[in-house]
């Protein structure tokens, strides 16, 4: 039960009671067109992935011709492994790199931590193409170096799209992270501290905790930002290691067949498993 | 303050990184010194295969659907290889991701007026016809192209042009192939949100060019200003700039005129319902006409398997099977009498002698006004 | 999920502790090695963005001071500010003006829809909380194109969006291809990016401080500007940035909902690297962004916005 109808309930039936369900009603409903809003494209989406016919927007009759050809499409389903490598590394250097310098900069006051600041925030404002560019020709130049120092040099590939990848992430957690320390109070943390002997377990047991909601988000943000990038990825990426959306903007010429939305799909479901499997574990857990 | 000091420690990293000793950038035609780049062009020029001969996997840097699959399952079993194809959208993408080196990419598909570019910045490698024998079947027309001459760097792959796919259950069945349909404000307001251009600063203002009767290639300033203004007052009646779904929009209704290039309109004409309500132009002022190209990187890491498969697609019979599958033209003289008869009398894959048809060239540092200008016509 | 609140100090106050008076020396130390401590924690952080985004970054400023060759290349040698002189051309602050009211519009759109939500998704039971923060992220797990060409779909002259306006009697009118189709995009996409952070600083919000307020004020809109509004202020302030600025430089949106009839920012610089091949004017442009943005917030923060 959440605060705010404990908060209702509990307290004497007040005049106040009357606009504040009307509120509860403006909230929920403000949730049901947000989630109307957010889905609606997805279900175009699905529906798409069933059309026969190759052209978007043109209706034709239902087929399961897309599924069947995914399973067969190597090239697919290379770059969809690829995709799903990299967003789980970087997602999770990301959110532990994040959320580290999100602590050290909203907890702790030393020289050069503007600098540090003003940093923070460059990979969110840069433009892709240019973070892209500047990328690939520090690759090429590291590379360079590292031939002439070893005599063997490393290639594009998974590696520098992840290394990329997890360059802009650290930006996104640590402002999402801030957000959610920014005022917490430091109290329970300070108590903590005179508690536990180490400062590692004051951080697992009190302050970690609290800043759970934010990590989780930026975590979420990273993954979606990881899975959806194209610019970057296409410039930093090596033979066979195209990731999904690198493929997909690589087939805009000759127009993305609805094979591309039957991957979608299968991704949304597999997801959707996962978030019913971790509410189930969750559930047993709790009982 | 926060500014200034991030300046200042940029500053820092600027100058510390210089003092490596090292150039920045690898632009290898004007910087010889640039190690990296340079040896490599020097190995490239000494590079030489043997006719079918094969130094590894080959990794294949291709427009999207621009070849049967098929084909390169047969060139795997053929030569024992296996091939990675990835895919780029564009000229401008290709280039920019193979500029710098190091892509690790073998062979490449790039179009006339981005041949004479890569050749100029030194990252083709010279091919070694010796290793393709293939290469006199290639028609004279293409034999001796001015982006590339005398074939040194690449060899033709599809060539196609650029028109007008129209609706005809729109605009008719006895529209006439004009620039009109687009330009002249009469004709254009007939068919007002109905129209697509292309988003490509070259082509879009070419059409226009066109149209005004100045060559495609122009580098003057009052003709590009002109061409500009131009596209500035149809756009009143232009439904979007698009480079990429401009047949999407064509066959669902969304416009009833659209520009773009003209194998992607055979290959979405065979998926529509009513695949003869729908017609090619080649308009008759004049229309832009493109060859994509085979070329070998100067850093491939497997020239010869490159150079083999260039012989392959060459091929009298492959050729054929190229041009069967994908709907452009193809540059193979020897592969004609293999190319289904449909698609050699079409008049709008293959168009008769006497059409006005022009290349893209670099403009060299027009390039900026020509993306200038668009923009300014677009906004 | 921790379900733990507590009760917010008078509003985001950074280092209470650090502050305390205390005698002078004994504080000045336990500062210093406090300090250290914190550098230490986040120097693995900074040290990655120094050698793999500010190394980088420092190639393209040396860009931005060169010249494009005739044939689109970037000759490093011949220095000068050419590149930043065209930055005051009346197109470049044409669009850069078009993008900034594009992405402040999206931005109140995304903060009008988001927070409410944000909000509605606090005060749920806790075990449901994630599980519905995870749902609004689901779609955007899907591929990015797929998704835009979806809302063509909708958005299209005889699709659904369409029909519903012709229903309601508002005619026929033009939605895919307007700059309210590439405002619909931008607030689409970016929309998570408000919720998430937010969420983050809405959830750990006290609503038995809300309640008391409640009571002290007499109505639920006093205190909700009271002590709902700031005491979530950071999370406004993270997901306005985090909407702000990607759709300030978007390109892909402007291009398939906006078919390029509305030249955003992003789409310009994207042009100068790609067919205009102007690498040092695509580089001076993007430090112009660099600097422009940056400059706000400092602005921003110096007249104590933080602190409001």
């Amino acid at each position: 039960m959440s605060a705010l109808d404990a908060g209702a309930s509990s307290g004497p039936v007040s005049d106040a009671a009357h606009p504040r369900r009307a509120v509860d009603r403006l909230l929920a409903g403000n949730a049901w067109l947000v989630f109307a809003f957010l889905y609606a494209p997805i279900l175009v989406l699905v529906v798409l992935s069933f059309n026969s016919n190759r052209i978007v927007g043109v209706w034709q009759e239902p087929t399961l011709r897309w599924y069947r050809d995914l399973l067969q499409d190597q090239a697919v389903l290379r770059s969809l492994k690829n995709s799903l490598i990299v967003a789980a590394v970087s997602t999770t250097v990301a959110t532990v790199l994040g959320t580290a310098a999100a602590l050290s900069l909203e907890r702790f006051r030393y020289r050069g931590q503007r600098l540090f600041d003003g940093l923070l925030y460059l990979p969110v404002i840069i433009p892709d193409v240019t973070m892209a560019v500047m990328m690939l020709l520090f690759f090429v130049q590291a590379f360079d170096l590292i031939l002439i120092a070893t005599g063997t040099s490393p290639n594009l590939g998974l590696g520098t799209i992840s290394l990329s990848h997890i360059a802009f992430n650290i930006s996104f957690v640590a402002i999402v992270v801030r957000a959610r320390l920014a005022g917490l109070d430091r109290s329970l943390e300070e108590a903590a501290a005179d508690l536990y002997a180490s400062s590692w377990q004051a951080f697992r047991r009190v302050t970690l905790p609290l800043i759970a909601p934010g990590v989780l988000g930026g975590a979420l943000l990273a993954l979606t930002l990881s899975l959806d990038d194209v610019v970057i990825t296409s410039f930093v990426s090596g033979p066979g290691s195209t990731t999904l959306p690198v493929y997909v903007f690589g087939l805009v010429r000759r127009g993305v067949t609805p094979l591309i939305n039957a991957v979608s799909v299968v991704m949304l479901v597999g997801s959707m498993l996962l978030v019913i499997a971790s509410l189930i574990v969750q559930r047993q857990r709790n009982d | 303050m926060r500014i200034n000091r991030l300046a200042a420690g940029l500053a820092v990293l600027t100058v510390g990184l210089t003092a490596c000793g090292r150039e920045v950038g690898g632009d290898a035609a004007d910087d010889p010194t640039s190690d990296g780049t340079s040896t490599a062009t020097e190995a490239a020029a000494t590079a030489e295969c043997e006719e079918g001969e094969t130094d590894g996997d080959l990794v294949f840097y291709n427009w999207s659907d621009y070849i049967d699959p098929e084909l390169i399952t047969q060139f795997e079993e053929e030569h024992g290889v296996s091939v990675t194809s990835d895919y780029y959208p564009s000229n401008e993408e290709l280039l920019a991701k193979v500029q710098s080196g190091g892509s690790g990419y073998d062979v490449i598909v790039p179009s006339d007026y981005m041949v004479n570019i890569m050749r100029e910045e030194g990252i083709l490698l010279p091919l070694d016809k010796d290793a393709i024998p293939n290469h006199v079947n290639v028609a004279d027309e293409f034999a001796d192209p001015p982006f590339d001459p005398g074939n040194q760097f690449s060899l033709p792959y599809q060539w196609g042009t650029t028109g007008l796919g129209v609706d005809t259950a729109v605009v008719g069945e006895d529209v006439e192939a004009s620039w009109d349909l687009i330009f002249d404000p009469e004709t254009a307001s007939q068919y007002s949100g109905q129209i697509a251009l292309l988003d490509d600063p070259r082509e879009t203002m070419a059409a226009a060019l066109y149209y005004l009767g100045y060559s495609p290639n122009t580098t003057s300033d009052e003709e590009l200003q002109e061409a500009s203004d131009l596209i500035a007052e149809a756009k009143q009646h232009i439904a979007a700039f698009d480079s990429n779904l401009y047949t999407d929009l064509l066959l669902s209704g969304e416009v009833a005129i659209s520009h773009g290039f003209s194998g992607n309109y055979f290959a979405a004409f065979a998926e529509a319902e009513n695949p003869d309500q729908y017609r090619y132009l080649i308009p008759l002022e004049g229309a832009t006409k493109w060859v994509d190209t085979m070329a070998v990187l100067a850093d491939a890491p497997h020239p010869c398997t490159g150079h083999t498969f260039i012989n392959f697609l060459l091929d009298a019979e492959n050729g054929a099977q190229l041009t069967n599958w994908n709907y452009y033209g193809s540059p193979n003289a020897a592969a004609e009498e293999h190319i289904l008869p449909e698609i050699l009398e079409d008049p709008a894959i293959y168009p008769p002698d006497d059409a006005d048809l022009f290349f893209l060239e670099d403009t060299g540092d027009a390039e900026i006004l020509y993306n200038d200008l668009f923009t300014r016509a677009k906004s | 999920m921790s379900t733990l609140t507590t009760p917010p100090d008078a509003g985001p106050e950074p280092d209470s502790g650090l502050l305390a008076p205390e005698t002078e020396g004994l504080e000045e130390k336990g500062e210093r090695r406090r300090g250290r401590r914190g550098f230490l924690i986040g120097a693995p952080s900074l040290a990655y963005l120094v050698l793999f985004f500010a190394i980088p970054l420092g190639i393209v400023l040396v860009y931005s001071f060169a010249t494009r060759s005739r044939t689109g290349l970037t000759i490093l040698g011949d220095w000068n500010l050419d590149s930043y002189q065209r930055l005051a051309d009346s197109l470049v602050l044409e669009i850069f003006w078009r993008s900034l009211w594009l992405a402040g519009l999206s931005t109140i759109i995304c903060l009008l829809l988001g927070y409410p939500l944000a909000y509605y998704l606090a005060t749920r039971p806790p075990r449901l909380r994630a599980v519905l923060l995870v749902l609004v992220m689901i779609p955007f797990w899907s591929n990015f194109l797929v998704r835009t060409y979806a809302w063509r779909v909708l958005l299209a002259s005889d699709g659904p969006m369409s029909g519903v306006l012709g229903w309601i009697g508002l005619g026929d009118v033009r939605l895919l291809f307007t700059p309210f189709a590439i405002t619909l995009g931008l607030v689409y996409g970016f929309l998570p990016f408000m919720i998430l952070p937010l969420y983050a600083s809405i959830e750990r919000l006290d609503f038995s401080l809300v309640e008391a307020a409640r009571d002290l004020y007499g109505s639920g809109w006093q205190a909700f500007r009271r002590v709902t509004w700031p005491l979530s202020r950071p999370g406004v302030i993270a997901g306005s940035i985090l909407v702000f600025i990607p759709s300030f430089g978007a390109y892909v949106t402007p291009e398939i909902l906006g078919g390029s009839r509305t030249t955003m920012i992003g789409s310009y610089v994207v042009r100068q690297f790609l067919s205009a091949r102007d690498w040092p004017f695509g580089s001076a442009l993007s430090f112009a962004i660099l600097a422009v943005m940056l400059g706000a917030a400092v602005l921003y923060f110096r007249s104590g916005g933080k602190n409001l």
